[in-house]
């Protein structure tokens, strides 16, 4: 199929990534009359191919390409290839993603002020407020049909649900219900209401999930201003010798190379391959790749506090069927330091099939006590325990000495280690998880380490000095005025909350300041 | 590897010429036709690489893995197989397989009970082979819409309409716990 915009035009905006940052803010920029040409690493697969089969779909949509992990965090050990549970295909993380759509808390936009100097952390104030973002996660939860807001009904409560609050109830929590969900609870938006299918990792069949791929992404290709190229792995973003950036070297799927031209480049391919393109397009003028003059490229790597608590009942739970994250206690989430630790943590309910338990429950797990954990599967209710980590810069992104990919680009090492105020957090949260389950009788419960990272933040992060980040408020880079990243990279600090909705929320916000400065001739 | 309904290289004269042995410490015949053929002739598996009674010994090794009361041979055997058939193509493996079930037999296998065994695997578990064969049960195992339906995990439910109308909200017991 011919492109719809020449390589050639170098008026396009061009947007890296088509997830929750990139493919909302390829639309909020189309909508603005702005042409816009998405360049997305994975293939489009539309609702109906999905499958509802979790090793099924995880060979269909996760992003699987090389990657190298180091650091003393146990998925370095149990999962060395894959440090990260992401997406490529047409739509980002947001095919896969559950739908947890909840807002930062005040204090949690300026941790350096209100947790002070913790040793090891590079914590950072967030150059905006709450109070500045406020309006912008109206109108992410407004375009997403977020449940309990703008008087969108909240989902019904599942069979897992069910076990969590009677646990809350019984533990004396008091902020629990089933969530703020970006899943329609009655149709919205074209789209139809939730049927309780129980995939919605898997990428959900009936479009009540919101998702880019299937909302943003034809909403702006309707304009007839942008253009969504797929299979299109971006390698280079190139510049000119005025130092601003004016286009992109990506690869088509058939490993032909081609350069698309553009008067502003984003870069929203989440915060592994953001930073790796910034820094693969290192050059004579900028050695240490783009926007990298304060050194924090790839740097401050976070992926939330995460573990999980599984229980074993009596009688039967039946915790897949349904909406899989539509639960949650928030009473843990508040900043409470008499805990033993900075900042909070979410429970919410999770629930993975037969399949996935077997490989997540106790990864490396095996014998008596492990089979009898499985036979209890439909017994079984489970939590997700989410929660703020460190930022610290040791924990980064970097290019692999020796290992390279497809095209001869050195592949992505992620390092991470556990800071000693995650590590606190996680051991609460594990002993307030069990606590929850065993109120109400369970037999026995399960303590399960961190999943591959879904929550991937903080590698190009925002900043008021130039020299503390790589971006501004606006998530413009400091060194190069034309060129953005939009994506979750961009956060100072990862806040207790799952990301999306403040992803969601800084591109629309974003799309108003690009738009701006386009039509003032800023950039 | 295939089951041995499968005609392809399979030579019945041969197989009722041949001598059939139960393998020690368990109640599945080895063929000297190369096949493995469970209690009651309940399933059979024809390995390629490796010899049934090495394919025995590995069978029994899956099950100590992963004990369940409520599984049949047949789907640990099915494990076998599928390491049975990428040892075909893969040398490195076939060897693997080999010597890992000779190890096992040498350390007195089929006299250990259950606990026994498990110790036995455990004092390995840190081995290429050890790995090998308990990364292929992971999925070999749990990936088996056959086990799914003995420990309650449906499936599939988009194409039924979900669970909206099949119970996801049904329990009622977490309102009087």
């Amino acid at each position: 199929m011919a492109n719809k915009f020449e390589l050639s035009d170098s008026s396009v905006v061009v947007v890296i990534g088509s997830g929750a940052g990139g493919g909302t803010l390829a639309n909020e920029l189309a909508q603005k009359g702005v042409n816009v040409v998405v360049l997305e690493a994975g293939g489009r697969h539309e609702i109906e191919d999905f499958v509802n089969d979790e090793w099924g779909s995880f060979s269909q949509i996760s992003w699987l390409d090389k990657r190298t992990t180091s650091g003393s965090w146990r998925v370095a050990k149990d999962f060395a290839g894959l440090p990260a549970w992401i997406v490529k295909a047409v739509g980002g993380s947001t095919v896969h993603w559950a739908g947890a759509s909840l807002r930062f808390q005040e204090h949690e936009f300026k941790t350096r002020t209100t947790y002070g100097e913790l040793a090891g952390a590079n914590l950072l104030d967030w150059p905006i407020t709450l109070a500045e973002m406020e309006p912008y996660y109206d109108r992410a939860e407004d375009k997403m049909g977020v449940t309990g807001t703008h008087g969108i009904p909240r989902l019904p409560g599942n069979n897992n649900y069910k076990v969590l609050a009677a646990g809350a109830k019984k533990l004396g929590y008091t902020d629990f219900h089933t969530g703020n969900m970006a899943i329609n609870s009655q149709p919205r938006d074209n789209r139809g209401s939730c049927q309780q299918i129980g995939f919605c990792f898997q990428g959900c069949k009936s479009g009540a999930k919101w998702s880019t791929l299937y909302t943003e992404i034809p909403k702006g290709e309707e304009t007839g201003r942008l253009e969504v190229r797929s299979n299109a792995q971006v390698l280079q973003v190139q510049h000119d010798d005025k130092g601003l950036v004016n286009g992109v070297l990506y690869a088509d799927k058939d490993g032909n190379q081609h350069v698309q031209k553009a008067r502003v480049v984003c870069v929203a391919g989440n915060s592994i391959e953001s930073p790796r393109l910034l820094l693969n397009s290192a050059s004579s003028m900028f050695p240490d790749g783009l926007a990298n003059s304060s050194g924090q490229v790839g740097k401050n790597y976070m992926r939330h506090m995460t573990g999980s608590v599984y229980a074993i009942f009596d009688k039967p739970v039946h915790m897949y069927r349904g909406t899989t994250m539509a639960g949650i206690v928030r009473d843990e989430s508040k900043l409470d330091t008499k805990r033993g630790f900075v900042g909070g943590y979410e429970m919410e309910t999770l629930s993975l099939g037969i399949p996935f338990m077997a490989a997540f429950l106790d990864p490396g797990g095996w014998g008596k006590s492990f089979a009898s954990a499985m036979e209890g599967y439909d017994h079984m209710a489970g939590m997700w325990l989410v929660g703020e980590d460190m930022p610290q810069e040791t924990n980064r992104i970097t290019l692999h000495a020796s290992e390279k990919d497809a095209y001869g680009l050195p592949v992505p090492n992620v390092h991470f280690d556990d800071h000693a105020n995650d590590v606190a957090m996680r051991e609460h949260a594990f002993g307030r998880g069990s606590a929850l389950y065993d109120a109400i009788g369970a037999k026995r419960t399960i303590h399960t380490p961190p999943y591959p990272s879904t929550h991937n933040l903080g590698t190009n992060r925002m900043s008021a000095e130039a020299r503390d980040g790589v971006v501004n408020k606006h998530g413009q880079t400091h060194d190069i005025k034309n060129l953005f990243v939009s994506d979750g990279s961009q956060f100072t600090t990862g806040g207790a909350e799952n990301p999306t909705l403040t992803i969601v929320a800084l591109a629309i916000r974003q799309a108003e300041f690009i738009a701006d400065q386009m039509q003032k001739k800023e950039i | 590897m295939r089951p041995a309904t499968s005609k392809r290289n399979f030579n019945r004269r041969r197989f009722l010429a041949g001598t059939s042995a139960i393998v020690a410490g368990s109640a599945m015949f080895a063929t000297a036709g190369g096949i493995l053929i469970g209690p009651n002739a309940a399933w059979a598996i024809a390995p390629q690489a490796i010899t049934t009674a090495e394919a025995a010994t590995l069978v029994e090794m899956t099950r100590a893995l992963y004990p369940h009361e409520k599984l049949d041979d047949a789907i640990y055997a099915k494990v076998v197989a599928s390491l049975d058939e990428k040892a075909v193509k893969d040398p490195a493996l076939k060897a693997l397989l080999q010597t890992g079930a000779a190890d096992l037999k040498a350390g007195k296998w089929d006299d250990l009970d259950a606990d026994a065994r498990e110790a036995a695997l455990k004092a390995i578990d840190t081995t290429p082979f050890f790995q090998t064969v308990r990364g292929e049960c992971v999925t070999g195992i749990y990936n088996n819409p056959d086990v799914w339906k003995i420990y309650g995990y449906e499936g599939a439910s988009a194409e039924l309409g979900g669970y909206l109308h099949r119970g996801f909200d049904e329990i009622t017991w977490p309102d009087q716990a």
